[in-house]
């Protein structure tokens, strides 16, 4: 029994560090709904796309390689030179920073004012082009990422931990700088949204698009900032996801883990994300260890999302979400 | 020239009413269907029959059904994917299980059992609405997809996991199994998505269409002037999956053969089917044709100008449809959000006009 129980207790805390890693990618989300009521499918592919380029360019990877193959019949692969961690990862949000500018001037400066499904729509769109420019820029194979982040099992936990309780917790050491480089990227996001000037424009786009623009606020200027500092924590999710199971399509689909995180914490809540994201982490391996043997296993695939359906029909809002009103 | 409506007068609200009121329309489209079942059958080859005509004629009938769930009712629904799932279980488990009875019958079941299933995830409409709905519909596709891959009953506990259509015939034709020839594959595909449509125009048209229009307007609005949004919303559920496990049915039935859940059924194909009634056209049963024909015709047009015309490698040429179905989605939404059926609508009135646009 005491055996179950600290086993337990060690898929709880490995729970909590993919909860962190699933809150990263959920905070993306968050971002761009709060600022413009865009809910951006695309975020995943957002980080997929920021994890390629990073490995791209720190490999001197041919943009486009496979295609200027294909067209000219040439063998072109590498530049041949390869580019510093720090550096690579300064290029690659400069790069997110163009996309976002992109986003804003070709899409969704012509959906101003449609209903939000519509603009939900349009981020699926994106999604698909930004997954197949991806794979045509950077190719389909499975990468490895590699920036200098600390892997495998922590050995001062286990030591400290057998200490304790007579048994050693594996814990990776990845999740533990996920952990610590997510802390400060929400704190750095709270800060910036309270203390500066373009947060608490960004604030006031998101509170009233119309009484934001008439006091001088550029709509444009803080949306494509928005998209940029998603880009950004969609590269910081990337690297964290793509250090950890490699970058390929299936990077993408934590996206698709991330949208039972935001029904739980409520759409427009940054905590909401973060508490949503633990809640899911940990529960989903919680089901897994107890429930998961009865039923045949690989119960994470859908777990979140029942979850989530189930507690929607008593709080439709979520944990930290507004209360939605209706009025005729 | 010739599409004129001058000289032809109703006389009545009935011939007003009707569905294709100018004459023109009406014998365009008695000669579409009269082609398709009485000249088509019999020029048709393996490969015409294999690559376009019946997987359009099936995703047409999923479309219709996506789209009296999401274009009529306003109810996003990520779930397709799923619900097609279903109908191919079920159809699976009742081929196997009552070999006598005839595969019409079954895939008529089958679309019934999804209709259940689907107003099962549809009760949290009532409460949950616009993509909060539309994510919670995911929570069926993932956990569907997983009930059909962990419970070996569904799959009658075969070695592989994969679910395989024995052989039914129709009227002494086969139209399952290995044996099946091209003309009746057409044919009993043709048969359901023509009748389904059929059903799917007029209801649209009826009293229960028109609720469904007005809750996808304004739901608090048309709750106040006496519609009831719980039968409407789990109708257009009910009938959508119908819809949807019957494309499913035949999906797995008479086009692939065999089929692996996760393979054949995932999410990707409900995306798929989203964007065929984007493309096609919110809310318009035309739309879901012209949805599905173009999303059918795609690929199989890039595949010919790209790996038969350039020679470029398949990886590539798959990623480029990517790019081009993502570029497509987002050009629609933002230069025609109502699709090819309004582009086709648009073409109709400005020929009426033509040469005299003033």
């Amino acid at each position: 029994m005491m055996d179950q129980l600290i086993f337990a207790s060690e898929v709880l805390v490995n729970g909590l560090m993919t909860g962190v890693m699933y809150s990263l990618v959920a905070l993306g989300f968050v971002l761009i709904y709060k600022a413009s009521g865009v809910f951006n499918y695309a975020q995943g592919v957002m980080a997929l796309f920021a994890a390629l380029t990073l490995v791209g360019i720190q490999q001197g990877q041919v943009p486009f390689a496979h295609l200027i193959n294909a067209m000219f019949g040439t063998h072109l692969e590498h530049f041949g030179w390869t580019v510093p961690s720090v550096l690579a990862i300064l290029l690659t949000a400069v790069v997110m920073i163009g996309l976002a500018w992109l986003i804003e001037k070709l899409v969704l400066q012509h959906l101003v004012g449609q209903e939000p499904i519509i603009l939900f729509m349009a981020t699926i769109g994106l999604a698909y082009f930004l997954e197949g420019f991806g794979d045509v820029m950077w190719g389909a194979d499975i990468k490895t990422l590699d920036v200098g982040l600390p892997q495998g099992i922590s050995d001062t936990v286990e030591a400290t931990t057998a200490e304790w309780f007579g048994y050693g917790y594996f814990i990776d050491r990845l999740d533990i700088w996920a952990t610590i480089i997510a802390a400060i990227l929400v704190a750095a996001l709270v800060a910036f949204s309270q203390y500066t000037k373009q947060g608490r424009a960004m604030r006031a786009v998101a509170d009233d698009h119309q009484a934001a623009l008439s006091v001088g606020i550029s709509l444009q200027f803080i949306w494509i900032m928005v998209w940029s500092i998603a880009g950004f924590v969609a590269l910081v999710a990337g690297i964290m996801w793509g250090t950890k199971s490699g970058v390929q399509f299936s990077l993408s689909l934590i996206a698709l883990k991330a949208l039972p995180v935001l029904m739980l914490g409520g759409f427009t809540s940054i905590p909401g994300a973060i508490v949503g994201g633990l809640i899911v982490g940990v529960g989903e391996k919680l089901f897994e260890f107890f429930i998961g043997p009865l039923v045949g296993g690989a119960t994470e695939n859908w777990f979140a999302y029942v979850l989530a359906l189930l507690f929607l029909v008593f709080r439709p809002q979520g944990l930290f979400g507004e209360k939605i009103i209706e009025r005729v | 020239m010739l599409y004129r409506e001058a000289g032809d007068f109703k006389t009545g609200y009935r011939s007003d009413g009707q569905t294709f009121p100018i004459r023109l329309d009406r014998w365009g489209y008695y000669a579409l269907v009269a082609v398709a079942f009485l000249v088509v059958p019999f020029l048709i080859n393996d490969y015409w029959a294999n690559a376009v005509l019946v997987p359009f004629l099936i995703y047409a009938i999923a479309a219709l059904g996506l789209n009296i769930l999401t274009g009529y009712a306003g109810q996003v629904s990520l779930g397709t994917g799923g619900f097609m799932a279903v109908g191919a279980y079920a159809v699976y488990k009742l081929m196997t299980a009552f070999p006598d009875v005839s595969i019409v019958i079954h895939i008529l079941l089958a679309g019934g059992i999804t209709a259940i299933v689907g107003m099962l995830f549809g009760l949290p409409s009532l409460r949950i609405k616009g993509f909060y709905l539309a994510v919670a519909t995911l929570a069926a596709q993932f956990f569907l997809v997983w009930l059909f891959n962990k419970v070996p009953w569904f799959y009658n506990y075969s070695a592989s996991g994969q679910i395989t259509a024995p052989e039914r015939t129709v009227l002494g034709m086969a139209v399952t199994g290995p044996a099946t020839s091209a003309p009746a594959k057409y044919l009993i595909c043709l048969c359901f998505a023509f009748v389904l449509a059929w059903i799917a125009r007029n209801l649209t048209r009826g009293m229960l269409g028109r609720k469904w229009m007005a809750i996808r307007d304004m739901d608090i609005a048309a709750e106040i002037i006496g519609v009831n949004p719980l039968t409407a919303k789990l109708s257009a559920f009910a009938v959508s999956s119908f819809f949807v496990g019957i494309a499913g049915a035949l999906l797995f039935s008479v086009y692939l053969g065999a089929a692996e859940v996760g393979e054949a059924f995932g999410i990707n194909k409900s995306f798929l089917i989203l964007f065929m009634i984007i493309i096609g056209g919110l809310g318009s049963i035309f739309g879901s044709f012209a949805g599905a024909a173009f999303m059918v015709l795609l690929p199989v047009l890039l595949k010919n100008v790209l790996v038969g015309g350039l020679g470029w490698p398949t990886d590539l040429a798959a990623h480029i449809e990517l790019m081009i179905v993502g570029v497509l989605i987002i050009a629609f939404l933002i230069v025609e959000p109502h699709g090819l059926a309004r582009l086709w609508a648009l073409a109709k009135e400005k020929l009426r006009l033509w040469p005299f646009p003033h």
